[in-house]
């Protein structure tokens, strides 16, 4: 049979009346025609198998409109409480806005600008319609460079906060300059938005010898929000990037990370927990590309998936010829607790050097009847035993993060999310 | 006071009968001994007792200073004072020995309803209780049991023990993987336990830890049952003779 046709979903219809009447840059048409050859992602997409973004997703939220100046006054005020770093830019309802931020507290050598001049693929994952989809509907790029030389000695926060049942769009790339030493934290709020639909592109460019950071927390998310977010990372030589992100917010979750290897001797580390209950449903899944010499990879997640929700991990190493010497290791755990809890794991590896070292493993179980008889029988209710190994299973990830207040942080959102388990 | 009445215990799995209606009274301020041939089903017993749930109780009961247990879940049988030192102490990784040395204290003390112990006041006594076992403290830093000895579980079984206090307590081999210096140790903190009201059962193969830890009463264990009691020297007997006498009667 031939190419035939595609039929095009109520939502796609949608989108494509929405884009006919937003002020389009050109990157932004480009982004969209390109998005239309390719429609929603299904299950029949191999990289969107078990998460069918293109049923799931029923009705097409609205745009969201720019914040008023009166909003942007009362995020900022919020925020001065709730936010963990006092470098912080803000995104109102998918948009940068100065306003809200405290662009005054960044570190000398760290600028904040826009550009429309940001290609719609980042270099490391092209062909994935949401990121057209980010690039055809983002207002505009933000850019954050970090110049080399620049001393971030605390955390720079992205906060991007959600305030209606709309769908946003945010695209931000952050340029790291050689030898810089950054970390780098995005925080998903939503809480009283209702079901809207975000859609985040985080774009990294890390120079050589530069050592990053990243803390994604999708924690204080509204329980009926869709968010697809798209994590790009490419490493000059002996650079090193760690990012971790807990997931325990939404009503669906798909975290996409891309990482290539462009200079030798580079490290990665992508961990990540996701605490699930309800019918949350949180997708990852992620391709790191070793395209240099001696680089290590390692990608480890854990997932607690409870009463009907699902768990999604989908990780691919690619060893590219002449990328010999290359390390890695990619791990993903899940507990689950309930008969109908789901989580589906795929692990691959394709390896086109000969000199290599690279595994993966993949469990899904319970919680061990050994050890929580243990803890019982000195004493410890059942459901304190539970929470004292389902602690310590998501601990186990939430330890690489070396930021101290930020893991601090992300401890106390897990106990929180274990603590509403028995209340 | 512990009371055993014609205990009958199944593997809930396979329908397998391993503690056949077995009857035995451990008073206030006695030390059982029970020894009895591999598979007898002495660990068997121990779990039925402290409420593991992989076992049918298809009759008897238990009583525990006149209550029964058996309705109990394992975590409210410790809390009225039973504790069970394992033969194999499960690994925990990721759970900090100290951690989980707070959280089982309180949690008893909570069911006492008593209060929190205050960190100052927790931090002495198992700085205390540590020192006697030679358990040195950064092992306590580390995951519970993840990475010690055989040894080094053992004497931190009994260091549980000692922090908690029971009114009864089952020690599984806990001679077993224990050198010679470490037997005594071992031995002196249980017996700095004994108290008039404080009962114990003691499984082991070995004559050795009775010579440390003193029996009241020693009991025979095979297929299930207690086949034969009596004194100090019956010990002695079963070391000279082994099983032999009680393995041939089942044939
Ligand atoms: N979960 C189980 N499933 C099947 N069989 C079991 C189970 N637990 C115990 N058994 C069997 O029950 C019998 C008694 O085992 P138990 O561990 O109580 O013996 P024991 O007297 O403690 O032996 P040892 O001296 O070797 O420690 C054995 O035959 C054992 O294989
Ligand atoms: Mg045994």
């Amino acid at each position: 049979m031939g190419a035939h046709p595609r039929e095009i979903t109520k939502a796609e219809h949608d989108l494509a009346a929405m884009f006919a009447r937003t002020e389009a840059t050109e990157v932004a048409r480009d982004a969209f025609a390109l998005f239309s050859t390719m429609g929603l992602p299904h299950r029949r997409v191999e990289a969107w198998h078990y998460t069918d973004l293109r049923a799931k997703l029923g009705d097409i939220a609205p745009l969201a409109k720019a914040p008023s100046a009166e909003l942007v006054g009362q995020v900022a005020s919020e925020l001065d409480a709730a936010s963990v770093s006092a470098a912080r830019i803000v995104f109102v309802d998918g948009r940068f806005v100065a306003g809200a931020s405290r662009l005054s507290a960044l570190p000398a050598g760290v600028r904040v600008g826009e550009s429309d001049a940001v290609p719609v693929w980042p270099e490391v994952a092209r062909d994935e319609p949401t990121i057209a989809l980010n690039a055809a509907f983002a207002p505009s790029a933000t850019v954050i460079e970090i110049a080399a030389g620049a001393d971030v000695v605390a955390p720079i926060e992205i906060y991007s906060y959600v305030t209606a049942a709309a769908q946003t769009y945010a695209r931000i790339l952050v340029r790291v300059g050689a030898g810089v030493r950054a970390t780098i934290v995005e925080t998903h709020d939503g809480e009283g938005a209702g079901a809207h639909q975000k859609n985040s592109a985080l774009i990294f460019e890390i120079g050589d010898d530069a050592r990053v950071e990243h803390i994604a927390r999708h924690v204080d998310e509204s329980a009926e929000a869709t968010h697809v977010a798209s994590f790009a990372a490419t490493l000059g030589a002996r650079a090193q990037l760690d990012s971790f992100a807990l997931v325990a917010g939404g009503a669906l979750t798909r975290r996409q990370l891309y990482v290539r290897f462009d200079g030798d001797h580079a490290r990665v580390g992508l961990r990540g927990a996701a605490l699930l209950r309800g019918n949350q449903h949180c997708d990852t899944t992620l391709v790191v590309d070793h395209a240099a010499l001696d680089c290590e990879s390692r990608e480890r997640f854990k997932h607690i998936v409870e009463d009907e929700a699902t768990g999604v991990y989908q990780g691919k190493v690619i060893v590219r010829p002449g990328a010999q010497k290359t390390d890695g290791a990619m791990k993903s755990d899940a507990i689950l607790l309930s008969e109908s809890a789901r989580m589906h794991n795929k692990p691959e590896l394709e390896i086109f050097a000969d000199d290599v070292v690279c595994g993966h493993g993949a469990t899904v179980g319970a919680l061990d009847d050994e050890q929580l008889f243990y803890l019982r029988a000195r004493g410890l209710p059942k459901a304190e035993a539970e929470t004292l190994l389902l602690e310590a299973f998501a601990g186990e990830v939430i330890e690489a993060v070396r930021d101290e207040t930020m893991q601090e942080a992300l401890r106390a959102d897990a106990q929180a999310w274990l603590s509403e388990r028995h209340s | 006071m512990l009371e055993i009445r014609n205990l009958t215990v199944k593997i809930a799995e396979d329908d397998k009968t391993i503690i056949d209606g077995l009857s035995l009274t451990v008073k206030d301020g006695e030390v059982a001994a029970i020894m009895g041939p591999n598979g007898s089903g002495k660990s068997t017993l121990s779990y039925a007792i402290a409420g593991k749930e992989d076992y049918e109780i298809v009759e008897g009961e238990v009583l525990l200073d006149g209550k029964n247990i058996l309705e109990m879940a394992a975590d409210e049988r410790a809390a009225k004072g039973l504790f069970l030192a394992f033969q194999y102490p499960i690994e925990i990784p990721g759970v900090a020995t100290m951690t989980f040395l707070k959280a089982a204290m309180n949690a008893q003390r909570k069911k006492r309803g008593e209060g929190e112990l205050s960190t100052p006041d927790f931090m002495r006594t198992v700085r205390a209780g540590a020192e006697k076992l030679q358990v040195p403290m950064d092992m306590l830093k580390r995951g519970l049991n993840v990475g010690f000895s055989g040894g080094e579980k053992k004497r931190m079984e009994i260091l549980q023990m000692a922090l908690l206090a029971p009114t009864f307590g089952i020690l599984d081999e806990t001679d077993s993987g224990l050198d010679i210096d470490a037997l005594r140790i071992v031995a002196d903190g249980v017996n700095a336990l004994r108290d008039p009201k404080r009962g114990f059962l003691v499984i082991t193969h070995y004559q050795r830890l009775l010579d440390y830890i003193r029996p009241d009463t020693v009991h025979v264990m095979a297929r299930g049952k207690i086949v034969r009691s009596g004194g100090p020297e019956l010990a002695l007997e079963l070391e000279k003779n082994g099983y032999r006498d009680y393995v041939s009667e089942a044939a």
